[in-house]
């Protein structure tokens, strides 16, 4: 049961969605998927006078390749992305991540952009978002503007679209590259990241390496990205970013792992994560979906 | 709020207002009781319905929300006899309670849907959102597989 009582509305353009979320500052939610939304209305943890649901909104649900750019819209679901051609062709990574969201109850409902929207430290697509190059498209009522992923997580469960701002999709940039996910759960199956690792290697070896659950943001380590940059993979390489972990990240203590057990694991997995990224990006490698954790 | 959305092959319309929850609504207004309430949140699957085809947890959606779209609970795949699914689960003893049930029968109508023949890995992905705190999973994992095998056939609805 919610408790507090809201008005609801359903608008069937962009141009009507931005206007009521435009009248009603302070006080108004987007509803797409509503996964994190309605769960949070449960608790009180958001207690907004309007709901506005877009999802009637046609243009939000579209996938497409566009040159090397892979547009993904905000009603996009995380079976969508499973379920899509074009997806699995130009960016699995995006697969092998949507794979390990929840269970399929969820994955049918949250979308991605919601995903990153909501924000929460575990969100499983920031990390991987932030791995490659995307731009956060949004509207609001003075016009549109896009929003480097790298801007976009601006602290816990907040980001820098305002309020009054739609997002109608993400823009990610596909060229060649190798991918990877890495999620580390209590059990297989079921359950939010107690660390997760993102990484993209592109074929002059660029590697873009990002982190989820380790920071009050998914965040990316531009250190260790540098000391990786035109670099092949060896061992001594991958020691060496490996000691950098525990300064690029600050995970916390909960009931869900220690700070001290995240930070060795972050290691492990960006070891793993590297050799599978690069073995990818060459065409060999452990499939995308393999857990390596 | 006006809602008209379709249950179970029957249409209703029911008055909602926008802060009930779609799992509230059928219970208590469309009388769909095997739609449990378990965590509220998303994570145990006992509310599990089918939206237009696919599992959605009824907990995280408004009513609202389910205008013009098609529902189908487990009374809704039963009105004709058990499932051929049902029946393996009665004939492997594969729930005890039964609260989780009507959910994980709803989850794995929907990956024979998708999938006829999974793999048991394709059943344990398919029920990770499904909790079950009686059987240990094995008898209901060996009835969905049992539901893939083309020789299975359909089942005898014989109660062990």
């Amino acid at each position: 049961m919610i408790a507090k009582e809201f008005e609801y509305r359903r608008p069937a353009t962009l141009g009507e969605a931005t206007h009521l979320l435009a009248d009603h500052p302070g006080s108004v939610r987007v509803l797409a998927g509503g996964t994190d939304l309605v769960a949070w209305l449960r608790d009180d943890a958001v207690a907004p006078d309007l709901v506005v649901d877009i999802k009637d909104i046609p243009e939000l649900r579209d996938i497409r390749l566009d040159g090397q750019t892979l547009h993904v819209g905000s009603l996009v679901t995380f079976t969508d992305l499973i379920e899509s051609d074009l997806v699995h062709d130009h960016a699995p990574l995006l697969v092998e991540m949507a794979e390990t969201v929840a269970s399929p109850g969820i994955r049918n409902r949250a979308t991605m952009v919601g995903n990153i929207c909501s924000a929460v430290p575990s969100c499983d697509a920031g990390p991987v978002l932030l791995a490659y190059n995307t731009t956060v498209h949004v509207t609001g009522p003075n016009g549109s503007r896009s929003i480097d992923i790298n801007d976009w997580f601006t602290g816990l469960r907040e980001t820098a679209r305002t309020e009054d701002e739609v997002v109608t999709h993400l823009a990610i940039e596909v060229p060649k590259h190798g991918g990877v996910y890495v999620k580390l759960m209590r059990y297989a199956g079921e359950d939010l990241a107690q660390a997760a690792v993102g990484i993209v290697v592109y074929p002059n070896l660029d590697y873009r390496v990002a982190f989820g659950a380790l920071a009050p943001t998914p965040i990316r380590s531009t250190a260790i990205e540098a000391e990786l940059q035109g670099k092949e993979l060896d061992d001594a390489l991958i020691n060496r970013v490996v000691e950098m972990v525990p300064d690029e990240i600050s995970p916390i203590t909960d009931m869900r792992a220690t700070a001290e057990y995240r930070t060795h694991i972050t290691g492990v997995m960006l070891r793993r994560g590297l050799v599978a990224a690069v073995e990818r990006l060459e065409g060999k490698g452990p499939e995308y979906g393999t857990r390596l954790i | 709020m006006e809602l008209e959305v379709k249950v179970n092959g029957e249409q209703w319309m029911l008055n909602v207002a926008p802060a009930d929850v779609l799992l509230d609504v059928l219970r208590e207004h469309v009388g769909t009781k095997s739609t449990k309430i378990g965590c509220e949140r998303g994570d145990c699957g006992s509310c599990t319905i089918l939206m237009d085809g696919r599992t959605v947890r009824s907990c995280l959606v408004l009513a609202v929300e389910a205008e013009g779209h098609e529902i189908v609970t487990v009374e809704g795949i039963s009105y004709e006899g058990l499932s051929e699914l049902q029946n393996l689960f009665l004939r492997i003893n594969a729930f005890q309670c039964g609260f989780c049930a009507p959910g994980i029968v709803l989850s794995a109508t929907e990956l024979l849907e998708h999938n006829p023949n999974p793999t048991r890995h394709d059943v344990q992905e398919a029920l990770a959102g499904n909790l079950c705190r009686c059987t240990g999973y094995e008898p209901i994992i060996e009835a969905v597989l049992a539901a893939g095998r083309p020789e299975s056939g359909p089942g005898q609805g014989e109660t062990p």
